[in-house]
């Protein structure tokens, strides 16, 4: 499939999801399966990697500091900064591509190529209703409060890291935080994960829809969605972040 | 009734279905023959636009829906049909009870108090009974047919797709498959296309019987006439079988 065709064929699909968002009766069941398959079992995932990503942030810049000034500085700030701003929403987003983001492709995408979509449509219901609706609500409510549990998880792990190895007090640690960050640096990691969501969910499904050729098909479109999520997690986290600078934000 | 004029179908190059016309008549069970490969489940996915056809009209009881782009009007089309997809399209995650009530959530208006009851009716015709809780992965490839049909059915459809309806089932099953689409065509009056490359099935169960060769009908007849024709691909299609058949008797009797 050309690069044109895919782009117009993504954009036929979102356009359906959009049509349908407004004009069907919300699932509530499958929406709620959605949010516990996409948020809740990514929650262990998250957390060890946010935890640790803000244990190695203090420790790095702990011992860098103290290269520096013989003193371990600003950690607090630092590590929340790094973690509010990139580290939370990137990471968070990135393990969430990989994870449920390739969950939601296998599924759409074995569902596709054993007439299961088919099957919808001949019981009076349409597959961007019943599968695509509740998967993009997931991904855009559970993304951001993951990104907030990781950020918490990973300003954790950075104290743990500066009070334990560095010997820098909570009180400390918390102050450099709360003086020289403000809600601007978290909202700008925040509103961030907004876009990422709804670019694996858009990837994720899409894919799913397009898969043909039995389990190996399944397998390359599952690949295919995990790669393609997590580059553009990356390549739009730069636009974005830019963006929001611009603004103030 | 179906009406089918001048419909044609290609993907890409290929070309599927050419200037395919025939009237299906309320009531009547029409079957669709021909080699794997020819067309057959393009043909009736086609009717119900689950493929989009080149070109060509698709008129359901006075609609055509061969060119619309309007998903209300295809969606209230589809509501008249059931259909059971070659290996099942059961849906994985639910249980049989779940898989039948299906069609009742999104095309009847039937309180939900009401689903077991009709759930256990619809999986009583097809002759299964204590498999509600059960998953399709539970279930043996005739059972997860016969959990299909239930669930084609429950919705009670004025017509009935069969896509390949005995493919790979043992003869025990496939005599049960072929009762059961009687059994719906006689009980709840259904009309009912069947696609089968099985040329005894359809010509035991059909009203009529349709050959597809080539994206075209070479013949279409009553069952008695069919066997009599003198078409060349029909002739050779029945030899093929006949001695398939034979082969398949041979092997059973080692």
């Amino acid at each position: 499939m050309g690069l044109a065709e895919a782009l117009g064929s993504t954009a036929l699909t979102l356009k359906s999801v959009v049509f349908w968002f407004f004009r069907s009766k919300f699932e509530l069941r499958e929406t709620a399966k959605q949010a516990v398959k996409i948020g809740v079992d990514s929650m262990t995932v998250v957390a060890l990697t946010s935890f640790f990503t803000g244990m190695v942030l203090a420790l790095q810049m702990g011992q860098s500091m103290k290269n520096l000034f013989n003193e371990p500085m600003y950690i607090g700030t630092m590590v929340a900064f790094s973690i509010l701003k990139e580290l939370g929403p990137v990471m968070t987003c990135v393990v969430v591509a990989g994870r449920a983001g390739a969950v939601v492709t296998a599924e759409i995408g074995t569902m596709k190529v054993t007439e299961q979509i088919d099957a919808l449509y001949t019981l009076g219901t349409n597959p961007t209703r019943y599968l695509l609706v509740p998967r993009y609500i997931a991904f855009m409510v559970t993304l951001p409060l993951l990104t907030v549990f990781a950020d918490f998880l990973g300003i954790l792990g950075g104290l743990l890291v500066a009070m334990v190895k560095l010997g820098v007090s909570p009180s400390v640690y918390m102050n450099d935080i709360f003086t020289f960050l403000d809600v601007y640096d978290f909202m700008h990691g925040f509103i961030k994960t907004f876009f990422f969501a709804f670019m694996i969910a858009t990837v994720s499904c899409y894919k799913g829809l397009h898969t043909e050729g039995g389990a190996e098909g399944v397998g390359k479109s599952t690949t295919e969605a995990v790669v393609a999520s997590m580059v553009l997690v990356l390549v739009m986290d730069y636009f974005i972040s830019a963006l929001l600078v611009a603004v103030g934000i | 009734m179906i009406e089918i004029k001048k419909l044609n179908k290609a993907f890409g190059e290929k070309v599927i279905l050419k200037d395919i016309s025939v009237e299906i008549r309320e009531g009547e069970l029409f079957s669709v023959i021909g080699p794997s490969g020819m067309g057959k489940s393009t043909f009736i996915k086609c009717l119900i636009r689950l493929l989009n056809p080149e070109s060509g009209q698709i008129i359901v009881d006075g609609q055509d829906i061969g060119s619309t782009k309007n998903e209300f009007t295809l969606a209230k089309v589809r509501r008249s049909f059931g259909y059971l997809f070659q290996e099942g399209a059961l849906f994985d995650s639910l249980t049989v009870m779940e898989n039948v009530a299906f069609g009742l959530k999104y095309l009847t208006d039937i309180p939900k108090s009401d689903y077991p009851r009709i759930v256990k009716e619809k999986l009583a015709l097809v002759g299964l009974k204590d498999v509600e809780q059960l998953k399709p992965s539970e279930l043996s490839v005739g059972m997860k047919k016969r959990v299909s049909l239930a669930r084609s059915v429950a919705a009670e459809p004025k017509y009935m797709l069969y896509d390949e309806p005995t493919t790979g089932l043992d003869p025990v099953t496939t005599g049960m498959v072929k009762d059961l689409i009687l059994d719906m065509r006689e009980k709840l009056k259904i009309t009912s296309i069947v696609v089968t490359h099985d040329l005894n099935l359809a010509l035991e169960i059909s009203s009529r019987v349709a050959m597809l060769n080539d994206g075209e009908f070479v013949e279409v007849s009553e069952p008695s006439k069919f066997r009599q024709s003198e078409n060349k691909r029909v002739k050779e299609f029945m030899e093929i079988s006949h001695l398939s058949r034979t082969a398949n008797g041979k092997k059973d009797c080692e």
